[in-house]
Order: C-alpha cells, then sequence, then structure tokens
C-alpha cells in the first residue's frame, strides 16, 4: 500500500509542520516515508505545501504528481491542487476558510471546520492538527499514537507543554472525519 | 540497530561529515542548500570544530584549500552559481593534491538561474569545471540515506587519493526528509595521519603545498601521476545500481534523484509486460562505461532521462558506441520530470520499434 498526499495551505498554517509529523508517524511503524516540501521564494500568508507519502514498500518519486490525498487549508490551494487528485480521490478541505465548493465531481469530499474546532480545544492555531486528525481517520495510514510519538519528536522541548491541546486537537479532527 | 530519525537531505549530509571526521567547514550561503551550513553552525562548535562563513565562494575555497593542505578533512557545500565561484580553488586543490569533499546541490541554471531542482551541472562536475587536465571524483546520491552513505565514503576517497570529491545533489535530495541511519562515526584521531601535510617541520625536510610548476617537464609530470590517479579510480571506483536489466529490451538509464522517478516509469511499464530496465551511475566520475557498454549489447534502445537539456546524454552515447540507438528526455530549469512523462516517452519509442 502507498499512499501519496499534498498539503497546502497559508505560510503559517503549519502545513509543512503537519506534513512533517505524518511521515515521521510512519517512520515509528517502520513504513517507508518521504517529505518533500516547496521552497519557492514564499512568504507568510503566501501558499505552502509539501508532498508526502507513506508506503510498504520502497518509494520511487518523492514528487507527487497525482495524489491520492489533497488537504487544502485555504482556498488558494484547493483551486491550485484538486484538479490533480487521482479520480475517486479525497479531498480534505478546510471549511472555516474555504466556503466554495470543488468543480470536480469524481472525488471525495470531507469538510472540516478546522480553526473553529481547534479554537474549542484552545488555539485556533492547532487547526493544523484537527486536518491531520482527519487525514488519519479516513485514510488509516499510521495509528493516533504514532503521531503523538512523532509530534514530540518533531516539536521543540519548549513547546510540549502544548501536546496534551493538540492530542485534543487531533481527536477532534478524528471525530469530526467520522460524522 | 541504531534508530533512524527523520532528516532533511542537507542536514544529513551535513551530519555525514561530522561523523566522518570532518571539524572545518567553511561556505557562504545559497538556496538550495543553506540548511547544511546552517546545520554545520550549530553542530561544529559542539565538536570543537570551525565553522566559518567567508566573505564569498571564492575565499571560502581557498580557507578549504588551507585547511586540506594543513591535513584537516574538510567540507564546503553550495549550489550552481556558487560553485562556479569555487572552480578555480578546486583546480588549485587537485593540481596540489589536496583531498576535501564539496557538495553541490544544483539548482537551475545557466546565469542566478533558479532555486528548484536541476542536474545541469554534469557536465561542469565530471569534466574537470575549472581549468586544466583534472577531475574530481563524483558521487550522485538518490536518497537521503545514500547521501549520508555516500559523504562519509567520499572523506576516505578524497583521502585515498589526495584528489577532491564531489557529492552531486539537487534541490529535492538537499531538501527532502527521509528516515536516516548513521552507519558509524570517526574522531579525527582515529585517522592515519597524513605524511605530506604542512604542519610545521621539525625534525624534517619541509613539505610544500603548491600547484605552481613553471618547469614544463616537471608539470608534464604531475599531470602524469595525476592521470595515472583518474586511471587508478576508473579501476577501482565505479559504482553503477542496476535494475531489471537481466532480460530488458530497453533500458532507462538516469542517475542521482531522477533515477527514482524514472523507476516508477519502469515499474508501471514492467506491469504491463514490457521488459524495461534501469541503469543508476552512482558515481558520475568514473563512469560505468562497462556496464552501459555490455547492457547495450543486448538492448533495442537506451533512454537517457535527466533535468537538463542531454549532458550525461554524451557519456552514455560514448559507451554505448553504436551499439544500440540512445535517445533522450529531460525537463530543465528546475522542472522536474514526472513518471507519468517519462512512461509515455518510453511507450511512445517502444511502440516505434514495433
Amino acid at each position: 500500500m502507498m499512499k501519496e498526499l499534498i498539503i497546502a495551505g497559508f505560510g503559517g498554517q503549519g502545513v509543512m509542520l503537519m506534513g512533517q509529523v505524518l511521515a515521521g508517524a510512519g517512520m515509528f511503524e517502520g513504513k517507508e516515508v518521504s517529505w518533500l516540501p516547496s521552497y519557492g521564494p514564499e512568504m507568510r500568508g503566501g501558499t505552502a505545501n509539501c508532498h508526502v507519502i507513506v508506503s510498504e514498500e520502497r518509494i520511487g518519486s518523492p514528487f507527487v504528481s497525482s495524489p491520492d490525498v489533497v488537504v487544502a487549508m485555504n482556498l488558494p490551494s484547493m483551486d491550485k491542487f484538486a484538479p490533480q487528485l487521482k479520480e475517486g480521490g479525497l479531498l480534505i478541505i478546510n471549511s472555516s476558510l474555504i466556503d466554495t465548493e470543488p468543480e470536480r465531481k469524481d472525488i471525495r469530499v470531507i469538510k472540516i471546520p478546522a480553526n473553529e474546532l481547534a479554537a474549542e480545544v484552545g488555539s485556533d492555531r492547532a487547526a493544523n492538527m484537527v486536518a491531520l486528525g482527519a487525514i488519519i481517520e479516513k485514510v488509516k495510514i499510521v495509528e493516533v499514537d504514532s503521531i503523538i510519538e512523532s509530534l514530540k519528536e518533531n516539536l521543540p522541548e519548549r513547546h510540549h507543554k502544548l501536546i496534551p491541546l493538540n492530542e485534543e486537537a487531533l481527536k477532534r479532527g478524528m471525530e469530526a472525519a467520522r460524522d | 540497530m541504531a534508530d533512524k530519525i527523520l532528516m532533511k537531505g542537507n542536514e544529513a549530509i551535513a551530519e555525514a561529515g561530522i561523523k566522518a571526521g570532518c571539524r572545518f567547514f567553511f561556505g557562504y550561503p545559497i538556496t538550495p542548500q543553506n540548511e547544511l551550513p546552517a546545520y554545520m553552525a550549530r553542530r561544529l562548535p559542539m565538536e570543537d570544530g570551525v565553522f566559518l562563513q567567508a566573505e564569498s565562494e571564492v575565499a571560502a575555497i581557498n580557507m578549504v584549500y588551507g585547511a586540506a593542505g594543513a591535513g584537516a578533512r574538510v567540507m564546503t557545500s553550495s549550489s550552481s552559481p556558487g560553485i562556479s565561484l569555487k572552480q578555480e580553488g578546486i583546480s588549485y586543490m587537485a593540481g596540489s593534491e589536496l583531498p576535501g569533499v564539496i557538495v553541490n546541490i544544483i539548482r537551475g541554471g545557466p546565469g542566478l538561474g533558479g532555486i528548484q531542482p536541476a542536474q545541469s551541472d554534469y557536465l561542469q562536475a565530471t569534466k574537470g569545471g575549472g581549468h586544466g587536465d583534472y577531475r574530481l571524483l563524483v558521487l550522485a546520491p538518490q536518497s537521503v540515506q545514500e547521501a549520508v552513505d555516500l559523504t562519509m565514503e567520499a572523506f576516505d576517497l578524497a583521502d585515498k587519493y589526495r584528489n577532491p570529491v564531489m557529492i552531486l545533489g539537487d534541490g529535492m535530495i538537499g531538501q527532502m526528509m527521509e528516515p536516516v541511519e548513521f552507519p558509524g562515526e570517526t574522531s579525527p584521531e582515529e585517522l592515519p595521519k597524513k605524511e605530506w601535510a604542512t604542519v610545521g617541520n621539525e625534525g624534517r625536510k619541509a613539505n610544500i603545498i603548491n600547484s605552481l610548476s613553471l618547469q614544463a617537464e616537471k608539470l608534464e609530470e604531475l599531470n602524469l601521476r595525476l592521470q595515472k590517479k583518474y586511471k587508478q579510480m576508473q579501476e577501482e571506483e565505479v559504482r553503477v545500481e542496476t535494475t531489471k536489466t537481466e532480460d530488458a529490451e530497453y533500458v532507462i538509464v538516469a542517475f542521482g534523484s531522477m533515477a527514482r522517478i524514472a523507476l516508477s516509469a519502469v515499474e508501471r511499464a514492467r506491469e504491463e509486460g514490457i521488459k524495461v530496465g534501469l541503469i543508476r551511475p552512482i558515481s558520475l566520475f568514473p563512469y560505468p562505461e562497462q556496464v552501459v557498454g555490455k547492457v547495450a549489447e543486448q538492448a533495442k534502445f537506451m533512454l537517457t532521462v535527466e533535468m537538463n537539456c542531454g549532458q550525461m546524454l554524451e557519456d552514455v552515447r560514448l559507451a554505448v558506441n553504436g551499439r544500440c540507438p540512445v535517445y533522450f528526455y529531460g525537463r530543465t530549469g528546475g522542472v522536474v520530470p514526472t513518471s507519468q512523462e517519462i512512461y509515455e516517452k518510453l511507450m511512445e519509442l517502444v511502440r516505434g520499434e514495433k
């Protein structure tokens, strides 16, 4: 099994970290993983994205051109990456910031009000973790425990007090995706 | 077994250098390799090493020359335009027979170019680059783990041949994160002593590190000695990986990150019963010409795939030497060919054969 994802949003929304935590979780489970960032001349408020692959087999191209999953944290990201999704692929939309419908009818779509759900658990900056919860609920590539383990590795020590909040945000994302 | 850690290519190369006993890094910033010097700036002081951001690439490579002359394991890194600036110093290192590791994380060119991944410095890296009749040993990793392994090996090879070694990556190798393991560690104290180094000459004749030689016969002698080294490299240091070439009718040749993208195309064609194989040169100099030549005897054609306009293509044609047609597919300027594009090009050529 190989799952290829593109995770995209505004610079500052934590999309790079989301991808790193996911790749790290896959690694803990002994899977093959790769994480490739966009590194154009981007700035805060501009767009950022990363390509993540989690696989049972050796990974060929780390560059994802037709993803199984696209996570769009803002509208420009949906416009740019939804057209690249595989037929039957999954589009996860941050409905807190996107109120338009995707044009494609041959894909699965789930809408997660990531910012609102994150605000409910204490900080809308955890919107990325809500979206990550939605990913692992729907795609089943890694276990939630591995995500929490990976989060510890990826967050600097001084932010470890935020891990319970992030855990809560993850769970809210998983619940929202289950509905 | 050591635990795997998720690391960016640039940072993993830096750590590999430290694990290989490198304690000196001189560089100047340029995208997409900035994480490498940034990592060295943080890590080297912990190992009592020296990180120095020079005033220019020209200064940095001459600091590398100095540290190498004093017998230290030393490293620098840059990306394409910065590597062009370093060519004079690299030629001097080759002429003075100094070991050192130079990392080029290629970006699109020519000129200042862009910052996205490319392979358009292949000819510069493998055919000399600077002036004079010299070669670098050039190693091209396709993954972060291989970047670690080759970087550590590069220091041993540089010392073995007293010659600069280049690690040739691209923006993708530098920027991507993959799980890595570090195979071991060498401390500078454990390394064999370099009897030729300029470390103070008490009790013996002075060692001299120099590439100036005004007597033609003496300079010819040096050149012949260098050529002997390059010949030895061709005999002992060829590194190449072949995948599914045993029964291949069609063969793709690609190096570095391009090779793994090409492998996805090979696997897809194989699923459809097309007998395709892949040759991945790991050492670009010395080039695996014997392997390419031998596989060409059974192949209906070869397809070279690169992120440039056809540079390694010349080496493939030389190695194939007319045994089969050699075609080319590439994207350039920072555009990364998809496995779909490579697959389509391959199938178009296969249909043309039938």
